[in-house]
């Protein structure tokens, strides 16, 4: 069951490579999405109800099985890449039609074959399932470095100088970044070598109090800067603004909700083994130190910032040290962080959904160019602002929900220090926001010469709309088996088996 | 028995300094090669008895892939690229080698205070941390893209060491695992290169900076 899980999108993957029809390739991509969805929920059902995975062979569970954090993270995946699929279909055909031109450097390029940006895609998706399956601590690392390997070819379907840059500079400080964490792995095993834990979970849980603490701690460090670095805390984040904004909208969404999430499952793992080892503490500290500084960072540049989907950027750092905070503080923060995983995820992938269709209307990714939006494309504007509303954390958005949750554990911890910044900066933020999303969304529209009216491609906006439900959904009421899954997993982050 | 480790070890420092002030850049490529066969072979002779099979056809497989196939790809990308054939450091070379002493003795120091599980591999440690540390300079003082690719490898030269000295056992399919993510990354870096070298006739790193918060120029008016 699991195994076919992965399997599934690799065996579409390969086959998307060697398909020749544009259309077929594109159906293939659609409906794998579809059963991949389908088998996750199923998946998740079963596990709720019957309380147990269909592992199938007991020797694979060693290395693959779900535990609710995992099925939480899988579950966000599969949701996100469905509405993906929808998109993709849309825009692959959208992009056929259009050749491709860059207006604000006023430069013509190509695109990537479709053959490959679709395969990649597939197979990432197999990647990123690996990633939220494994059981072993060395499997992860491999799934992580290999979503980075197969992500790439993704960020450089536009073939022109800047996603270029962008793609190189995301696959070294990546890569490097990994290497380290493949150290962090070698001192997690180094820790575990008198009592035998090995790197599996299982192990390394069960046997975490006779862990060799220092090497505990120093594993700890190195696997949170490595995953950090993918996962784009500040300031290893370096990689991710150029990243988004240069790679096709449906991959940033895929980037920011799914990829930088599965980066965050590495150090949510290792921080389970380090709480059952009685450092809860250690942990929580650099956990918190990261996550403040990443949110400081984001406010300080989304101040200022030209380019729209970099300021969707920013706001990924930013969730992503909200995330960090709420997993630092611990006990009722956790669950918080859960809900904004989710939230997150939802709201930026229907936000970078919306930002493609802004794109593809006014060929510019300039914020001081795009004025009066609600004119030129009144459906895209009023998702568009919805979805500010909603990443800001607005009520009723399931990040304020989650916000406020961890807002509350930081004053009852009485860290007052740190309530007090953290409200401080996310207003900076949301005044930063405000100011651009309003001026976009409303303002005169100057119709530059040659300008066509514009037709809403509905197959690029109704995943949007979807997820902004789910999340508006999600902030009034959580239903009790999405309430059991979030507190299944942060047991799991406080280091249950 | 591990006079030849130890040797092998020395050998791999020896290799760092090497790289430090090598220029040419197919010299570099060919340093890199020899230190990943070096690396490969250390746990043939740093175990004691006669090692398992098992561990001989890691070996061979590493060996073929770091002192093979790796340098093909790279000598490849190299000669596709039509770029000046040194390695353009942004510091002098005697600067390298001060920094990659300053590593060594810092390694040294970092070694004898780790708690290692067993106390007669500590030897490697402070080889494998300056061997990472060479990796990160070629990285971050060299200007072409193939020189930052060879900087990964030598981190991950120096990591392998490093997991050999902690004595940690993966298993044989993540060690696989791990070695194909290495292998496809710098599959995957070497188009990446060809790409580069295409698009902006060389393959300077420096010429890669326009994206950035504040942009000057055109897309910043």
């Amino acid at each position: 069951m699991i195994l076919s899980l992965m399997v599934l999108p690799l065996a579409a993957g390969i086959m998307a490579f060697i398909i020749r029809s544009d259309p077929a390739r594109r159906t293939l991509l659609l409906w794998t999405a579809r059963a991949h969805f389908l088998l996750t929920a199923l998946i998740i059902y079963v596990y709720l109800h019957f309380g147990f995975v269909f592992s199938g062979e007991p020797a694979a569970a060693v290395w693959f099985d779900y535990d609710p954090l995992g099925l939480l993270f899988i579950g966000i995946t599969s949701l996100l890449f469905l509405g993906a699929s929808q998109y993709a279909v849309t825009y692959l055909a959208a992009e056929k039609r259009d050749p491709g031109e860059d207006a604000d450097d006023g430069f013509i390029f190509n695109n990537a074959p479709e053959a490959v940006f679709t395969g990649c895609l597939l197979l990432f998706l197999s990647a990123m399932t690996a990633v939220t399956a494994s059981r072993h601590m060395g499997l992860l690392w491999a799934s992580v470095e290999a979503t980075t390997l197969l992500s790439a070819p993704l960020i450089y379907f536009h073939r022109h100088k800047r996603s270029l840059e962008a793609t190189w500079k995301y696959l070294l400080i990546c890569s490097v970044g990994i290497a380290l964490a493949l150290m962090g792995n070698l001192f997690l095993g180094a820790a575990g070598l008198k009592t035998g834990a090995g790197l599996d979970l299982a192990g390394l849980l069960s046997n975490s109090g006779a862990l060799d603490k220092p090497l505990l701690k120093a594993a700890f460090l190195f696997l949170f800067v490595g995953y950090g670095t993918k996962m784009g805390l500040s300031p290893f984040h370096t990689w991710l603004p150029d990243a988004h904004s240069e790679a096709p909208a449906v991959v940033s969404a895929l980037l920011s909700g799914a990829l930088l999430n599965c980066a965050f499952l590495g150090i949510l793992r290792v921080n389970a083994v380090c709480s059952s080892a009685g450092l809860a503490d250690f942990t929580g500290g650099i956990l918190i130190l990261f996550g403040l500084f990443s949110i400081v960072t984001a406010a300080l540049f989304m101040l200022g910032q030209r380019d729209y989907k970099r300021l969707l950027a920013y706001s990924s750092i930013e969730h992503m040290g909200i995330l960090a905070l709420g997993i630092g503080l611990g006990g009722g923060a956790v669950f918080g962080a859960m809900l904004g995983a989710l939230s997150h995820s939802l709201t930026k992938a229907g936000l970078f959904f919306t930002s493609g269709v802004v794109l593809a209307a006014e060929k510019t990714k300039r914020i001081a160019d795009v004025r009066g939006l609600w004119r030129r494309a009144p459906r895209t504007a009023v998702l568009w602002l919805a979805g500010f509303f909603l990443i800001t954390g607005t009520p009723p958005s399931g990040i304020f929900l989650a916000k406020f949750i961890i807002l509350k554990e930081a004053v009852a911890l009485k860290h007052y220090w740190l309530a007090g910044s953290y409200l401080l900066f996310l207003a900076i933020l949301f005044a930063g926001m405000a100011s651009v999303f309003i001026s976009m969304t409303f303002g005169e529209h100057e119709a530059k010469p040659g300008e066509k009216p514009f037709a809403e491609p509905s197959g690029m906006l109704v995943p949007a709309a979807v997820f902004f439900a789910c999340v508006i959904f999600a902030g009034l009421y959580i239903p009790g088996w999405l309430a059991g899954l979030l507190q299944g997993a942060a047991a799991n982050i406080s280091g249950k088996l | 028995m591990h006079t030849f480790a130890e040797l092998i070890i020395v050998l791999v420092i020896l290799l760092d300094l090497a790289l430090a002030v090598t220029g040419a850049l197919s010299t570099c490529i060919r340093l890199v090669a020899l230190q990943g066969v070096v690396a490969g072979l250390l746990p043939l002779l740093a175990g004691a008895g006669a090692p398992h099979t098992r561990a001989v056809l890691f070996a061979v497989v590493i060996i073929t892939l770091k002192g093979a196939v790796f340098p093909r790809l790279l000598m490849r990308a190299r000669d596709k690229s039509g770029a000046r054939k040194d390695v353009e450091p942004l510091i002098s070379y005697p600067a390298s080698i001060l920094l990659c002493l300053g590593a060594f003795i810092a390694s040294s120091w970092l070694g004898s205070r780790l708690p290692l599980p067993q106390a007669e591999v500590a030897w490697i440690v402070p080889a494998s941390l300056a061997t990472i540390f060479t990796g990160f300079l070629l990285i971050t003082t060299r200007s072409k893209a193939i020189t930052q690719v060879l900087g990964y490898l030598v981190i991950e030269n120096g990591i392998y060491i490093f997991g050999l000295a902690l004595f940690v056992e993966q298993p044989m399919m993540v060690e696989l695992a791990i070695l194909l993510d290495v292998f496809v990354a710098v599959f995957v870096m070497g188009i990446a290169i060809f790409h580069i070298s295409r698009e902006f006739d060389h393959i300077d790193t420096a010429e890669l900076s326009e994206l950035n918060d504040w942009r000057r120029g055109e897309y910043g008016k």
